[in-house]
């Protein structure tokens, strides 16, 4: 195995999307998905990419895999260089893209493990024994016969993790592998991957994910992105303990259509973020410290709100990300819902 | 280096193992079997139709053994170089698997070329169904003179036709879906204009030199006088056979030489734009 203490580095990696005319947006011929992301992965870490759709996370991993070119900037896989040296990095990597029902139908979930192995040079006997172990291990031992297209999308999933595992790679890029999953398959897949991580402490994975929970459960690690743009990056215990000389509250307040605008130039709120939901209004409130919640629920009940419910909460990533951005992490998909 | 050439072997050996398995397991080996034989016969059968109803003497023209055999082989020109391109479109918007084909340690080109082996192992299955008929069926007697010729010919003809596949599976990265009609759009001007089902000289004079530039107008020329004994275009009767052969080294050479800069240039346009992974969804 190569010597590199740093699994991926990127330094000031840019990328833009020139569209022809017919797919402008808004006039603008381009898109801006990297903006100078500098980054650091050590070797053994679970490193997750935190953001929302469109954030630029697939983009990132796309230019480190090697399949795709960046505009500007650099970047490094098992210390060698994407763009000078793009064979030599594949010999290192593998990558899984979840939310895809990709696979050859035709072919049998061995058929096709077995066929990826043979690409990577891995002797056929050692592939098979390999197969049938992550098979059974991510629950799916009696399918090896089953034809992919005999497959539900979950298993198909199931099925991706396990090729990019089955070549037992230096550095793993997983980009939303629990994307459209049902609770159970995704927890099955998480624990398969911390499981795995334990028994291969030298290995690396670069995860990407827009489920905060799932950041803070697998990863040693966490960068915040959004819209190109790496806002904050350490472990999830350390921004969350970032945010505890705040103050995070969640409120249910009646009687009032837009809380934003009755909160509207409080210097003490560092974040808010809010949603109706069955007649209420739902606000995430990140604030200075705890005695300005005396002055935000004043100006609320100026406003003409009821106080329905209020709760103090221990800090999540989804706080750490409203106080960076200004809006929820899930924002952007209720949106898109 | 010795890394890289076992790196192609593995793409050529996985590619043609692939390559076989779409084509062919898709119904049980029965079924299949009577597939791999009704259809060139069916194909065949047209042309026979076409032929009585335009030609005099019918079956008996000496020109048809001419033409079924341009038609035969031309089962290769269909299955391996529109073949060969569709891959490309078909493992990235079909199965999805383009880019994680891509990113394998192996080599691309090796890849491309194991699944255009595997189109022609199923073509010469077609082709040898589609001859036994036409001897057995039609009446074409066949020749073995110059076996020297035939192997000759053939091997050449079939490498030229993969390497222009490998081209066009090239060009294919590069455009979407509807990619495939790259490979259909070449492979029917190719039946035009190379004298497949008819002499050269019933074209107009800027299409005939067209056709003679191209190499599967040399190659069926070649097959023709291998197996029947003459060739079919007067324009082409002054070459010796050994001229013919030359001719298709040095267009095979040519054809391979370009699939791995055109390869090459797309791979890296491809990279550029993000197209390995492109889902066109129309």
């Amino acid at each position: 195995m190569a010597s590199y203490d740093l699994a991926v580095k990127t330094e000031g990696l840019t990328r833009i999307f020139r569209l022809r005319k017919r797919e402008a947006r808004d006039g603008a011929r381009e898109i801006l998905a990297l903006d100078r992301v500098t980054l650091e992965v050590q070797r053994g870490e679970l490193f997750g990419l935190l953001g929302p759709n469109g954030a630029g996370k697939t983009t990132l991993i796309k230019i480190l895999a090697t399949l795709l070119l960046p505009t500007s900037g650099r970047a490094y896989v098992a210390g060698i260089d994407v763009v000078e040296n793009p064979v030599e990095v594949r010999r290192h990597i593998n990558m899984v893209v979840g939310g895809e029902t990709s696979g050859y139908g035709l072919l049998t979930v061995e058929e096709n493990l077995w066929m990826f192995a043979q690409f990577y040079g891995i002797p056929s006997r050692e592939a098979r024994r390999r197969i049938l172990e992550l098979l059974a291990l991510v629950g799916m031992a009696d399918r090896a016969k089953t034809k992919v297209y005999h497959l539900s999308s979950g298993m198909r999933q199931k099925m991706n993790i396990v090729r990019g595992f089955l070549t037992n790679p230096e550095i793993l890029f997983l980009d939303e592998p629990t994307l459209g999953l049902d609770v159970q398959t995704a927890r099955t897949i998480r624990e398969f991957v911390r499981r795995w991580l334990e028994e291969h402490p030298d290995r690396t994975i670069l995860l990407t994910t827009h489920y905060m929970h799932e950041a803070d459960e697998l990863c040693d690690r966490v960068a915040i992105i959004d819209r190109g743009r790496i806002l904050a990056c350490a472990a999830p215990w350390e921004l969350k303990t970032a945010l505890r000389q705040e103050a995070v509250f969640r409120l249910r307040v009646e009687g009032i259509a837009d809380a934003k605008a009755a909160l509207d130039g409080m210097p003490e709120i560092r974040a808010l973020a809010q949603h109706a939901e069955d007649g209420q209004l739902l606000l995430d409130l990140v604030l200075a410290s705890e005695e300005a919640l005396v002055s935000v629920l004043a100006r609320l009940s100026a406003s003409g709100a009821r106080l329905a419910e209020l709760r103090k909460e221990e800090p999540t990533l989804e706080d750490v990300f409203l106080a960076l951005v200004g809006r929820k992490l899930t924002e952007d998909q209720d949106e898109h819902s | 280096m010795m890394r890289r050439l076992r790196e192609a072997w593995q793409g050529i050996k996985v590619g043609t193992w692939l390559g076989w398995q779409i084509e062919s397991n898709w119904t049980e080996p029965f079924l299949f079997a009577i597939y791999a034989v009704i259809k060139p016969v069916a194909g065949v059968l047209i042309l026979v139709v076409m032929y009585l109803v335009v030609a005099k003497d019918g079956l008996a023209n000496p020109l048809f053994p001419h033409v079924f055999l341009g038609t035969t082989f031309y089962l290769y020109v269909v299955n391996v170089l529109s073949g060969v391109s569709w891959t490309v479109v078909d493992d990235r918007e079909h199965y999805g698997m383009l880019k994680y084909v891509y990113l394998a340690p192996m080599h691309f080109y090796g890849y491309l070329l194991g699944r255009g082996m595997a189109k022609t192992l199923l073509a010469t299955l077609s082709v040898l169904v589609t001859l036994l008929f036409g001897v057995v069926g039609l009446g074409v007697r066949l020749s073995l003179d110059d076996p020297k010729l035939l192997v000759g010919a053939l091997l050449l003809g079939l490498a030229s036709l993969a390497f222009y596949g490998i081209l066009l599976a090239g060009v294919s990265l590069l455009i979407a879906r509807h990619g495939w009609v790259v490979g259909d759009v070449v492979a029917g001007g190719l039946y035009l204009l190379c004298g497949t089902a008819f002499p050269l000289s019933l074209l107009p004079w800027p299409l005939r030199a067209l056709g003679l530039g191209l190499p599967p107008t040399h190659w069926l020329e070649a097959l023709r006088r291998a197996l029947l004994g003459s060739g079919l275009h007067s324009e082409l009767s002054r070459l010796t056979s050994a001229q013919l052969l030359l001719i298709l080294v040095a267009t095979t050479a040519l054809g391979g030489a370009l699939s791995v800069g055109i390869v090459g240039v797309a791979e890296r346009i491809a990279v550029r734009r993000g197209l390995l992974d492109m889902q066109t969804m129309y």
